[in-house]
């Protein structure tokens, strides 16, 4: 099934902003993973089409990069940070914790399309390690149980829009640095809510 | 010890709305860019930065009037700020991207107006999508204003900026791979010579590549002088710079100091030290540093005095590891971390971090053999010959040889804690 409207004129506009198409394939492969949950090979004929390169260079551009996901993920993209601060800090007891709760192992999903694991390299958030992003909304200074209690609060509140600040608040401790003001804008997929590819969606 | 504010001051006194266009301005923002616009010269500003002796701030240290001096003359020019910020330890450019966007805005004008740059890019790594947020709204704000597009501020100059998020690659903060990147292929650092962008950068166009904490520090320079700036700090390592302070510490967190006191020091007054613990190990400058030892916390915090000590302040980030640390599993994470993040291009690194991993993995599960830590440290001379520091390399960039530098330091200072591990001789009398 190839793009909607709506898709091919987000992707139009962002094509506009670079001197050369091809700088656009970075954001294009955001915007295909927002509609699938990862890169089809649907959107890889449509991006190809786009920016005027072949598939196979778009393919492995999509397969260099860990953020553009090669199968289908879950609602919920969990990603835990196991470098040198967050290992230090006690972060493998995290990883511990958020397995046994989804079941899951590394970059496997559930069979409901609800979570998908994932354990991953230094996310910026050391001064509040051990850290995890929820779509890439980051939550810092957390612990085993605080961990499941935000899994189960997904699980059971099932949020439409992820949003740091509300995370932090409830489930987070220790932060990097003080936040300052509260944000209720985040991510409905597992993308990084970003205006440019429409993806930052406010909580209700 | 008391912090030095000058890059984190209006963050600091406006928490509530320091990302906005209202409170920057409200503040003094965009003053420093009117003036230079509508008095200065690229001349004079190009004179000031050099005066300011500031160093790139990513992690080489190169010196930023140097840097620009050197872009080559060609109608097509670009400007593309890292923010690819991915070092382990470091977060410091998230707080000035998340907290002060307007501040780089501001920089990237300016730096802009001195190289005679209409087009600009921000990259900042995928993770990073709340502090992209911001960026993207200042960038949106400053259009609407008219201090982006074309005739800024009511001058001859145009300037276009766009905010590039990256996919969660490390290798991209390299900055030619995140030209690469930028160009829509895969992030691989690409061969030298050109040894450097402002040469042949971005499609091949003479391209600044700088740091956000760099070009953040443009309008404090600009607003004050190049002299000012140099008079912080110490000769070779001039002012401010904001460390990311992490690990075993009561205090974490990051801090804008002067360059020059000691790591103790700062540990213990900022940091608020280690909870009743000693300090085993430290790492002076993110990921790729070699590490320091507990003993050696009177090192002077300047670019060359950890240099002298056979490291690197790099990123800023100092992380501690205190005496109950496992090191082995410390070297583990950081080796796994550089195996993961390797793209592949250069066979020393792409099967050395591998087996450097494995091999770490073993030992650090029991299952290590005698010969291991000769092996460990004969995979890391293939990848960095004589294991020197600043190290050779076997490599085209310097991923490979920094992923030796934690099993150096561990053989070199922490070998009884490998050894331990390791099945022992058996002596028949």
């Amino acid at each position: 099934m190839s793009w909607e409207i709506e898709r091919l004129e987000k992707a139009e506009k962002i094509i506009e902003m670079y001197p050369q198409k091809r700088s656009a394939l970075g954001p294009l492969l955001y915007l295909a993973q927002d509609k699938d949950g990862y890169i089809s090979n649907e959107s890889i004929v449509e991006i190809s089409t786009l920016i005027g390169i072949t598939e196979v260079q778009v393919q492995s551009v999509a397969s260099f990069y860990s953020m553009y996901k090669q199968e289908p993920t879950g609602k919920y993209l969990l990603s835990v940070c196991k470098s040198i601060s967050c290992e230090i800090s006690n972060s493998s007891n995290v990883i511990e914790s958020v397995k046994d709760f989804t079941g899951l192992s590394n970059n496997e999903t559930d069979n409901e399309n609800l979570f998908t694991y994932e354990s991953v390299e230094c996310i910026g958030a050391c001064g509040g390690a051990p850290a995890i992003q929820v779509n890439y909304e980051t939550v810092e200074g957390l612990t085993p149980d605080k961990a499941v209690d935000l899994c189960r609060w997904l699980k059971e509140a099932e949020p439409e829009v992820i949003v740091a600040d509300e995370l932090q608040e409830k489930f987070g401790g220790v932060k990097s640095f003080d936040w300052a003001i509260e944000e209720n804008a985040g991510t409905s997929s597992p993308v990084p809510g970003f205006q440019t590819y429409d993806t930052v969606k406010e909580k209700k | 010890m008391k912090e030095t504010i000058l890059l984190t001051k209006h963050m600091r006194e406006n928490p509530e709305d320091s990302h906005s266009l209202k409170s920057y301005e409200k503040n003094g923002g965009y003053k420093t860019v009117k003036k230079v616009l509508k008095s200065g010269s690229p001349e004079e500003v190009l004179e000031e930065i050099k005066d300011s002796n500031i160093r790139g701030r990513g992690g080489a240290g190169f010196p930023t009037g140097v840097k620009w001096g050197f872009l080559a003359a060609d109608e097509e020019r670009y400007l593309v700020i890292n923010g690819d910020e991915s070092e382990p330890g470091t977060f410091k450019d998230r707080i000035l991207l998340e907290r002060d966007p307007h501040q780089l805005i501001e920089g990237m004008i300016i730096t802009c107006f001195a190289a005679n740059i209409s087009k600009a890019f921000v990259y900042i790594r995928g993770e990073y999508a709340k502090p992209a947020r911001r960026v993207q709204s200042a960038v949106e704000q400053a259009y609407e204003k008219g201090y982006l597009g074309k005739n800024i501020f009511g001058s001859s100059m145009n300037l276009d900026i766009v905010v590039h998020l990256g996919a969660g690659a490390y290798i991209c903060g390299e900055e030619t791979a995140l030209l690469n990147s930028l160009e829509g292929r895969r992030g691989e650092p690409r061969l030298k010579p050109p040894f450097f962008p402002a040469v042949k950068g971005l499609y091949n166009k003479p391209t600044l590549v700088n740091n956000v904490e760099t070009i953040s520090s443009v309008p404090w320079i600009m607003s004050n002088s190049g002299k000012d700036y140099s008079n912080l700090g110490v000769e070779g390592s001039t002012g401010t710079r904001i460390f990311s302070l992490s690990g075993h510490i009561n205090n974490p967190g990051n801090y804008e100091i002067e360059m020059g006191s000691s790591f103790g020091e700062f540990v213990d007054t900022l940091g608020k030290g280690v909870k009743n613990k000693a300090i085993k190990a430290y790492i002076p400058g993110g990921a790729s540093a070699p590490w320091l030892r507990g003993d050696q916390l009177d090192v002077k915090m300047t670019i060359d005095d950890v240099a002298n000590e056979g490291s690197m302040l790099g990123s800023g980030a100092v992380v501690m590891m205190d005496e109950d640390t496992n090191l082995v599993l410390a070297a583990k994470s950081l080796v796994s971390f550089f195996a993961h993040e390797s793209c592949g291009q250069c066979t020393p690194c792409r099967e050395g971090t591998t087996w450097l991993e494995n091999i770490l993995e073993r030992v650090a599960s029991g299952r290590g053999r005698m010969s291991d830590i000769d092996l460990l440290l004969d995979v890391c001379d293939n990848i960095s010959p004589g294991l020197t520091w600043p190290p050779k390399m076997t490599t085209i960039c310097p991923l490979g040889p920094s992923a030796t530098a934690s099993i150096v330091s561990l053989m070199k200072d922490f070998r009884s804690e490998v050894e331990i591990l390791l099945p022992r001789k058996v002596v028949i009398s």
